[in-house]
């Protein structure tokens, strides 16, 4: 039950091989178990997850049913769920109890789903290893010395270990695709406005999207149908019509040119994650895929780029955060001011404080155009290489970290050197592009790489299938972390 | 040395929708606190803000009146700091493109037209409410108003006098209501200005350093703090001091401007595009939509006033000190037909400017809640007209009329207020009146003009006021010639 994918517990809740209840309570038991280990989860809520499953086997009973009908799926702590505590990673939201759903809550509710739980996270979904949690950090299923990645570490790690059948996550400058290369499950970036993000609580709104993590391409293709839509809520959403992601998986991929940044191919990747992207574009050549040398030339400057701008927005979004109306207060305090002061302090962890000072500073009188304004015209090169690189090439693949999963506590002094195992995954982020991770070999000391693949806009379907072609050819993404359970 | 006075004024205009600018939270006034604050209103966690095509429509509308150049393509910016009643920690407002550019607003004062250009107009939310009395050792905080669409309309320095800026801010007022953008109720906050004050020495080219009178909502207080501060920086130069750029406080109880704060410790507000917001983008034939909605301005119809019905200036501006008053005068010259137009148009024009407007102002009424209908004015200013009744009975009749629902001929019945028109009956009455007064009869005939103004009020007293005055006095002359 728990190697299956979200397509395969479909099939067996509509054949009646169990019921969402069965299922869930399997999943919720397991997860719980498991739990303690990884520390993936931040909340369960087990009566409301119940009801859910209750409800979906009623309509399971009629012809009603969608392909997500009954299936638990976790939920990072990052998207609002009515009545769910929803954290965001931090002490300031540790008590917070959201009070409405998320648009792609409601989307999932819609097709029947069940929320399992909540997923811990990098603070504010700020980090690269799930270090900067209030809650403890993820530890990788395949390593539990090692990071899971982050920022979506927790539901990275939870489809690892097969806690949840499927998860979502938020990538802001590679929080999907990062972790789900280092825990070896598939995650999905899409294109920038195609997933609302009312609900999901902002860390840097030009870049933020939500999207799927799962053990498939197929999987995502099922999630990310359901994630899409337009959404009047949020002004950024794009009106689209809807594409049939779980049909276009088929679709041959010969002929696909498949682009090599040469930026991407540094001897700065570690030389087994170097030979496992090698063999996977072997790999493609054989199913028919070319390979075409291509250049993204300002790649290079994507870090120092998204450090300006995701700072800067982030230090505005998170001033919400004041103490006044819900979350954390510090309990004493002189005034207003020292109330602020103290509430934000202590309410916020070390990165987060680092990170909203960095975007203050950038956008302060008389820095405000050597940062930002500079960062934006970063940002818009960065999209024009992308433009020029998809007129002789259909998707862009490269690895999606320089290394696999690293050592716990191995990056939280040097934050320089945490902001670096985002290289590959910012540009997408940047320039809106949908992006995806999947697992593509092991290393030497039996942990997962990942392939990043990315797509130009709204060409999502040719990159699920790109994946789903790659998945059918090999059995990467079926390896199972070495986790004894308890 | 004589001083000149320089001003500019900002000012924040409530813009009239029924939701908020940014969320589906209703606008209305007065509600109890926290009731008119929905999740987007409270900056909840993941919330986002769509913006009320409403709001731009009536910044569309202002930008169209006073001819400004309408931006069709402007940013939304984040103002970031730090306040109890601003939920997000930022208020979203324009900086660098605003909506609107330029434009210029005319008005008439001591006689002369003045013209005050206008720098921008950008919309923004407006902030929830700080209640400091309410609770003790605490401050409570109302957002129902946070959200609120602004207009904020900023002026040129181009005002002289604190007159000159009242005058300013009572058009740009009738203006906004006028063409249905906002309510207008100063006290509820609709409209409040700030105005920047500086004092330079006449002839000289420099301003002076600028301090800025926050919130003011009333022309009253705008008129006393302006003259308050010009006078203090005047002092303060010619006692060798000089001015520190600050903003500073009306307190209407002393009279008195205070500081609040000077730039130094002025925020650094940050300010940087929205991301959660996309360029607003103004099409030309959503301009030239609301273009045709638009009513016609104060202006042109006080112009068209004068034009077509030979109505003098003063008259002309009077009838168009609100939409009301216009639509009222303009209903009521409905009621003739073409040839009567000219005619009764003056006599209309008196009496709404006189008779309406007194009894209106004397109960704090305005014209759209008359109790005198536009068809009833028309009937009484008819029977002016054709004589039937005097102007000294019309007013009676109009007493009647604003106190009941009569119609204009039931008073006249019902009253006896027809004029006496039959001079053989008049005639009765001044001989009653020449053998009562003997003495004023002889004074008359000594030579003595005025003794027979006085025969004429004791014949129209006599009358009840019925008969014409100048009948009488034509009668008396023919008798005691």
């Amino acid at each position: 039950m728990f190697d299956k994918t979200v397509k395969q517990l479909g099939d067996a809740l509509r054949k009646k091989e169990f019921s969402s209840t069965e299922l869930t309570q399997a999943y919720l038991e397991r997860s719980k178990s498991i739990n303690s280990k990884l520390n993936a989860f931040i909340s369960f809520d087990e009566e409301r997850t119940l009801m859910q499953a209750r409800a979906a086997d009623k309509t399971l009973a009629t012809e009603k049913s969608t392909a997500l009908t009954g299936i638990p799926i976790a939920h990072k702590d990052i998207w609002c769920a009515k009545d769910w505590v929803t954290t965001c990673g931090s002490r300031m939201l540790e008590t917070f109890r959201a009070p409405y759903n998320a648009h792609i809550i409601n989307r999932f509710n819609e097709y029947g789903a069940v929320i399992q739980g909540k997923t811990n996270m990098d603070e504010f979904a700020m980090g690269s290893s799930n270090e900067t949690s209030w809650f403890g950090n993820v530890k990788n299923p395949w390593d539990l010395t090692r990071v899971p990645g982050g920022s979506s570490g927790g539901s990275a790690a939870a489809v690892a270990a097969g806690m949840t059948p499927a998860a979502t996550g938020t990538d802001t400058g590679g929080s999907i695709r990062q972790p789900a290369a280092l825990c070896g499950v598939s995650g999905l970036k899409p294109t920038y406005g195609l997933v609302s993000r009312y609900g999901m609580i902002a860390f840097a709104s030009s870049l933020d999207q939500g999207g799927p993590m799962a053990k498939s391409a197929e999987d995502l293709a099922i999630l990310l149908e359901a994630m899409v839509g337009f959404d009047p809520n949020d002004s950024t959403s794009l009106e689209r019509p809807a594409v049939d992601y779980s049909n276009s998986i088929s679709d041959s991929i010969a002929g696909l040119r498949i682009g090599i940044p040469k930026e991407y191919f540094s001897d700065q990747i570690a030389p087994d994650v170097q030979t496992s992207i090698a063999l996977a574009l072997t790999e493609y050549q054989k199913l028919g895929a070319t390979l075409v040398d291509i250049s993204l030339p300002t790649s290079p400057l994507s870090v120092a780029a998204y450090y300006v701008i995701a700072p800067a927005e982030a230090s505005s979004n998170l001033s919400r955060f004041d103490g006044v109306r819900y979350g954390y207060r510090a309990p004493e305090y002189k005034d207003l001011t020292e109330m602020y002061s103290k509430t934000r302090a202590q309410g916020f962890g070390a990165e987060v404080r680092r990170r909203i000072l960095i975007g203050t500073y950038v956008l302060s009188h008389g820095y405000y155009d050597a940062y930002y304004i500079k960062a934006q015209k970063v940002r818009r090169l960065i999209s024009e290489d992308f433009a020029r690189a998809f007129s002789s090439c259909d998707v862009i693949m490269s690895p999606t970290t320089p290394s696999t999963a690293f050592k716990l506590g191995e990056k939280v002094s040097d934050p320089v050197q945490m902001y670096l195992s985002d290289t590959f995954t910012i540009a997408a982020n940047l320039a809106g592009l949908p992006a995806m991770s999947i697992p593509c070999g092991l290393d030497k000391n039996n942990l997962p790489v990942g392939l990043q693949l990315i797509g130009n806009y709204f060409d999502e379907a040719r990159m699920i299938a790109a994946a789903h072609q790659y998945q059918l050819a090999t059995d990467w993404h079926l390896k199972k972390p070495p986790l004894s359970i308890a | 040395m004589e001083w000149e006075i320089v001003i500019g004024i900002e000012t924040h205009v409530q813009l009239s929708t029924r939701s908020k600018i940014f969320s589906g939270a209703s606008t209305d006034f007065g509600a109890s606190a926290n009731t008119h604050a929905c999740e987007v209103d409270l900056a909840l966690p993941g919330v986002l803000p769509v913006l009320n095509r409403e709001a731009v429509e009536k910044a569309i509308r202002f930008g169209l009146s006073t001819k400004a150049v309408i931006n069709r393509r402007s940013i939304f910016a984040r103002k970031n700091y730090f306040y109890p009643d601003l939920p997000k920690g930022y208020q979203i407002s324009q900086f660098e493109i605003p909506i609107i550019e330029g434009g210029s607003l005319t008005f008439n004062l001591d006689g002369s037209e003045k013209t005050i250009n206008l720098t921008r107009a950008h919309l923004e939310e407006d902030a929830g409410k700080s209640l400091h009395e309410d609770f003790t050792d605490m401050t409570g905080i109302d957002l129902n108003r946070a959200g609120t669409p602004l207009l904020e309309i900023v002026s040129e320095p181009e005002m002289r006098s604190s007159n000159e800026a009242v005058e300013y801010a009572k058009t740009l007022h009738a203006l906004v209501r006028w063409i249905g953008i906002c309510e207008g109720n100063m006290q509820e906050g609709n409209f409040r200005c700030d105005a920047n004050v500086s004092v330079r020495r006449k002839g000289h080219q420099k301003l002076g350093t600028r301090r800025e009178i926050k919130n003011l909502n009333s022309f009253k207080f705008l008129q006393q703090a302006i003259e308050y501060e010009a006078n203090w920086q005047i002092n303060q130069i010619e006692d060798g001091l000089s001015i520190v750029q600050a903003t500073v406080l009306f307190d209407p109880d002393n009279g008195e401007t205070r500081l609040m704060r000077t730039k130094e410790d002025a925020h650094d507000y940050r300010y940087f595009p929205d991301p959660d917001l996309l360029p607003l983008v103004v099409k030309d034939s959503w301009i030239e939509e609301v273009r045709t909605s638009l009513p016609e301005l104060p202006k042109s119809k006080a112009r068209r006033y004068q034009d077509e019905f030979n109505l003098n200036e003063s008259d002309a501006i009077s009838l168009v000190s609100s939409l009301e008053v216009a639509t009222y005068f303009e209903s009521t010259l409905n009621e003739f037909n073409e040839e009567k137009e000219q005619e009764a148009s003056k006599l209309i024009a008196n009496w709404i400017n006189g008779e309406v407007a007194a009894s209106l102002n004397r109960e704090q009424k305005n014209f759209s809640e008359c109790p005198v209908s536009a068809a009833r004015l028309a009937t009484l200013v008819k029977r002016i007209l054709d004589k039937t009744l005097s102007s000294k009975l019309a007013r009676l009749v109009f007493e009647e009329l604003w106190n009941s629902n009569s119609s204009v001929d039931e008073i006249i019945k019902e009253k006896g207020f027809t004029q006496l028109s039959d001079s053989g009956e008049i005639e009765s009455f001044v001989s009653q009146v020449i053998e009562a007064h003997p003495q004023q009869v002889d004074d008359f005939r000594a030579g003595k003009e005025k003794a027979l103004n006085s025969l004429v009020g004791q014949v129209m007293k006599l009358t009840k006021g019925k008969a014409d005055p100048t009948q009488v006095n034509q009668i008396l002359r023919s008798k005691l010639g």
